[in-house]
């Protein structure tokens, strides 16, 4: 191995049935940079992480470690971290129903006994040190999901390794979480740490990324230097093809002002539900698409929860079409057209054993009711026309969606919704953790939807990606509606002076 | 990978292992080992004769139609169970005992006030609905503390599970009734003119029943649904309690339907012995069919073969005279080696065996 590589994957093949998930990749990490892993939904970056973290057993290629001269053969997880490889998953894989500090030791106690006192002593001082606002005796699935994510790294950064792997680890962390979670990955570099860095977002790439790693289709595309690689050309290797300009989507399917007359598709004054959010008023019509905007934990989730039932609602007056209506439960909502994809894809989308077929009619069998069950062969079907329809990748109909990308996840539950043909369909952060080509398919989609006289909802915590789709922003903060924006207002500058409060200053 | 041609032993080696990977694979291995143990054996197991009963009617007789006979009431136990341990990833441990509860209300209406009634003093269809009724309640009961109250199913059925016999006996004051009608014997023994035993015919019934519940309601869609993933069953319009509630319900009706069989089978009932034990069978039977007990995905048929593979088990070791008191120590072996058969984690590494065992030749062929 050379000098100063700390990590050297030769040649490494993984395949599934019917799916080549990696062809003969190379890998390379040295001490102390910080190494971007890129490519679309399929491309193989979670699976090249999960081969190097023991999840998935390699089926050819050799891995390196500095400090061995053999080749190192890692079974499992503990494999993994006995060589000092740790990582911070997408997902929080961590328990929620045990104290942040018991998260952060778990399996790395030596011995059967426990010194409690040591432990939550120990977890305060490095949770104080990162900044991370949480007690080591709190249950961790009392904190908010980025305080989960930063105690995840917290936990991997405290297991002294050698090659950490953030794996879209800022995916539900707000901006200043962001700058915390960049400093202590350049602290990292400077103590010669190896970190290993899977995102979706291009800005941080170039915010905090030496090297970059492009994998498509399996494939790896190429090893660059930061400097050497401008943002196009980085999008147009991820996307093997020439990106047609972002900013054009909206243009493309534009159709025109919104219609203004008659009553509003959905209209609701003074809404509340029990997840604790302010009364609020809202109303969206025909051909419109509008957005919930607001840093994290602002109750842009918790506002669309409660106009489709899924919180329990404890206020409030809704009307659709003008006519009153009640929302008790999502099959209230469903039954007036209503659709409504979720934040947390795994929590609350898949239903992950069942096939692809399954989970594509659900909503709509439900709709049918238990009666009348929509035959295989026309089940078949409709799966068909939305596979080709959105081009989910999958091996067939009856492949199980928990062995799909997040992305194509993400699309069969698009194909569920759409299948019903709603009126309304509510999007929550749909493109969250997913790859750059998706996500201008769902912004399009969503603005197709609207040009066919559908409305829609679109959160975002990207602000670009609602500036390109929404004609009309709701602005929360501290789970209070402060704002609404449309029309020239509609811009960066404005929708952060909107959320910072910037009407007191 | 290449894109040859693949040879022939390659793909009838690829179809077995299409059959391994299939969920029903463990019940009818399991049932092929017994089958061919028992032709090694004694091969005189498998015959089958046409005898005279009692009465002077003809009747077949032959191990194989006491296994058919005898698993009735468990494959139809085993169809419940598969949907309650699907939509609540638990299990129903209260079954023996609300069979005794349905097996002692059959009797207390057919008896009335009296506890050997020369004439019955209900109709037997009467009998029969109040039954199921009852039975259905219990379920229901159940259901309710899983559903609603969400109590892990094995400590909500723990109930049942321990008053249920006290409750059985309650209802019949404590006494032991004798039905001498000899029609209400038709059910569980042999309808005159028929050579095949009555439940055997009364398990098929619920089997075309619950096939055509399956093919024509979601029920599986939505028990699988519930059971993998409630947030998202309820995001989607399903209301999960409702969902769980139902499958003990049904579960219920098997229950009244197996306590029918029970208490026809001998115009009478012991409450205490009465079905015991079998809702370790049942939930056996549901794992020997393949089914995570965990919950989620089921399949209905390898349930219901379990079933009649735990009596084909049963049977065999009747008729090597193992004393019925050793028998649980004999089938706990049996079950071990069939559990352990059937984990991922074996199979797995069988897989990987076979892999290695398919090639090796293949290397070698093709080298000369």
């Amino acid at each position: 191995m050379q000098e100063g590589v700390v990590l050297q994957m030769r040649g490494i093949c993984k395949y599934f049935p019917g799916v080549k998930a990696l062809q003969n990749v190379d890998f390379t990490l040295r001490e102390g940079e910080i190494h971007a892993l890129m490519g679309e939904n399929g491309a193989g970056k979670s699976t090249l992480i999960k081969v190097l973290t023991g999840v998935y057993q390699k089926d050819e290629g050799h891995v390196f470690i500095k400090g061995r001269e053999k080749e190192a053969h890692i079974r499992s997880p503990q494999d993994a971290q006995g060589l000092g490889i740790s990582t911070v998953y997408q997902e929080i894989t961590l328990c929620p129903n045990l104290t942040v500090a018991e998260n952060m030791y778990i399996g790395r106690t030596a011995g059967a006994m426990t010194n409690w006192h040591q432990m939550n002593a120990g977890a305060k001082k490095i949770l104080d040190s990162l900044e991370i606002p949480a007690s080591p005796q709190q249950q961790l699935g009392s904190c908010s999901i980025a305080v989960q994510q930063m105690v995840a790294i917290a936990r991997a950064v405290d297991m002294e390794c050698k090659v950490l792997i953030l794996d879209e680890p800022t995916s539900s962390l707000d901006e200043q979480e962001v700058v915390k979670l960049f400093k202590l990955m350049r602290d990292l570099r400077a103590k010669g740490v190896g970190i290993i860095f899977v995102t979706h977002f291009l800005d941080q790439v170039y915010e905090v990324c030496d090297r970059i790693t492009v994998l498509r289709d399996g494939q790896l595309v190429g090893e660059y230097v930061i400097e050497d690689l401008p943002r196009v050309q980085l999008v147009s290797k991820m996307l093997g093809k020439e990106l047609d300009d972002l900013s054009d989507i909206k243009k493309e399917g534009e159709t025109g002002p919104v219609d203004e007359t008659g009553a509003p598709v959905l209209e609701a004054r003074g809404l509340v539900s029990e997840a604790g959010i302010k009364p609020f008023d809202f109303h969206i019509r025909r051909g419109e698409v509008n957005g919930f905007t607001g840093l994290l934990g602002s109750g842009r989730s918790e506002c669309v929860r409660a106009i489709f039932g899924a919180d329990r609602v404890t206020g409030g007056q809704v009307s659709m079409d003008g006519k009153k209506v009640r929302i008790k439960k999502p099959l209230d909502a469903m039954k007036q057209g209503v659709g409504y994809l979720p934040e947390d894809r795994k929590r609350d989308g898949i239903v992950g054993d069942l096939s692809v077929r399954e989970n594509i009619i659900l909503a709509m069998q439900v709709l049918k009711g238990v009666f009348h069950p929509i035959s295989r062969a026309q089940a078949e079907k409709y799966a068909d026309e939305y596979i080709k329809l959105l081009e989910i990748k999958t091996a067939s109909t009856e492949t199980p969606i928990r062995q799909l990308s997040g992305g194509n996840q993400q699309k069969v539950i698009l194909a569920r919704w759409l299948l019903t043909n709603p009126q309304y369909l509510i999007l929550d952060e749909p493109t969250r953790g997913i790859d750059i080509g998706t996500k201008i398919e769902i912004q399009k989609l969503a603005l197709k939807l609207a040009a066919e006289g559908k409305s829609v909802t679109f959160i975002s915590s990207e602000i670009d990606e609602m500036l390109r789709t929404c004609s009309r922003l709701i602005v929360l903060r501290d789970r209070k509606v402060v704002g609404q924006l449309t029309g020239e207002d509609l811009t960066q500058s404005k929708i952060m002076a909107t959320i910072a409060g910037g009407d007191k200053s | 990978m290449t894109q040859t041609k693949t040879p022939l032993h390659q793909k009838t080696g690829s179809a077995l292992k299409a059959l391994v990977r299939k969920q029903i694979f463990i019940p009818l291995a399991a049932l092929l080992i017994l089958v061919v143990f028992n032709l090694i054996a004694d091969p005189s197991f498998f015959a089958i004769e046409l005898g005279y009963s009692a009465a002077g009617d003809p009747v077949l007789s032959g191990y194989l139609i006491t296994i058919l006979d005898n698993a009735s009431e468990l494959a139809i136990l085993a169809i419940g169970m598969t949907l309650v341990t699907a939509a609540s990833g638990g299990q129903d441990i209260s079954v023996g005992a609300t069979i005794a509860i349905a097996g002692s209300v059959v009797l207390r209406v057919l008896c009335g006030t009296e506890s050997r009634p020369e004439m019955l003093q209900a109709p037997i269809w009467v009998a029969f609905l109040v039954c199921c009724v009852v039975s259905m309640l219990f379920g229901a009961f159940n259901g309710t503390l899983v559903a609603y109250f969400k109590i892990q199913p094995m400590v909500a059925t723990l109930i049942m599970f321990t008053a249920g016999r006290s409750i059985a006996a309650w209802i019949n004051n404590n006494e032991l009734p004798i039905i001498s009608d000899a029609v209400f014997g038709y059910f569980g023994n042999f309808i005159p003119g028929i050579p095949i035993p009555t439940p055997v015919f009364i398990a098929v019934a619920c089997m075309i029943l619950i096939a055509l519940a399956l093919k024509f309601t979601t029920l599986g869609l939505y028990t699988q649904a519930v059971g993998i993933n409630p947030h998202a069953s309820r995001l989607n319009g399903m209301d999960p309690a409702v969902v769980k509630l139902v499958t003990y319900v049904i579960l219920g009706l098997c229950v009244a339907v197996a306590g029918f069989i029970k208490v026809s089978r001998f115009s009478s009932i012991n409450y205490s012995v009465v079905a015991k034990d079998i809702e370790m069978d049942a939930i056996l039977a549901v794992a020997l069919g393949g089914n995570a007990l965990s919950g989620g995905k089921f399949n209905m048929t390898a349930s219901i073969l379990g079933a009649y593979v735990i009596q084909f088990l049963t049977t065999t070791l009747y008729k090597f005279n193992v004393v019925s008191s050793a028998l649980p120590a004999y089938k706990a072996v049996v079950v071990i080696i069939l559990v352990v058969l059937s984990a991922p984690v074996f199979r797995e590494k069988m897989a990987a065996a076979w892999k290695e065992l398919t090639h090796n030749p293949k290397i070698k062929k093709e080298a000369a």
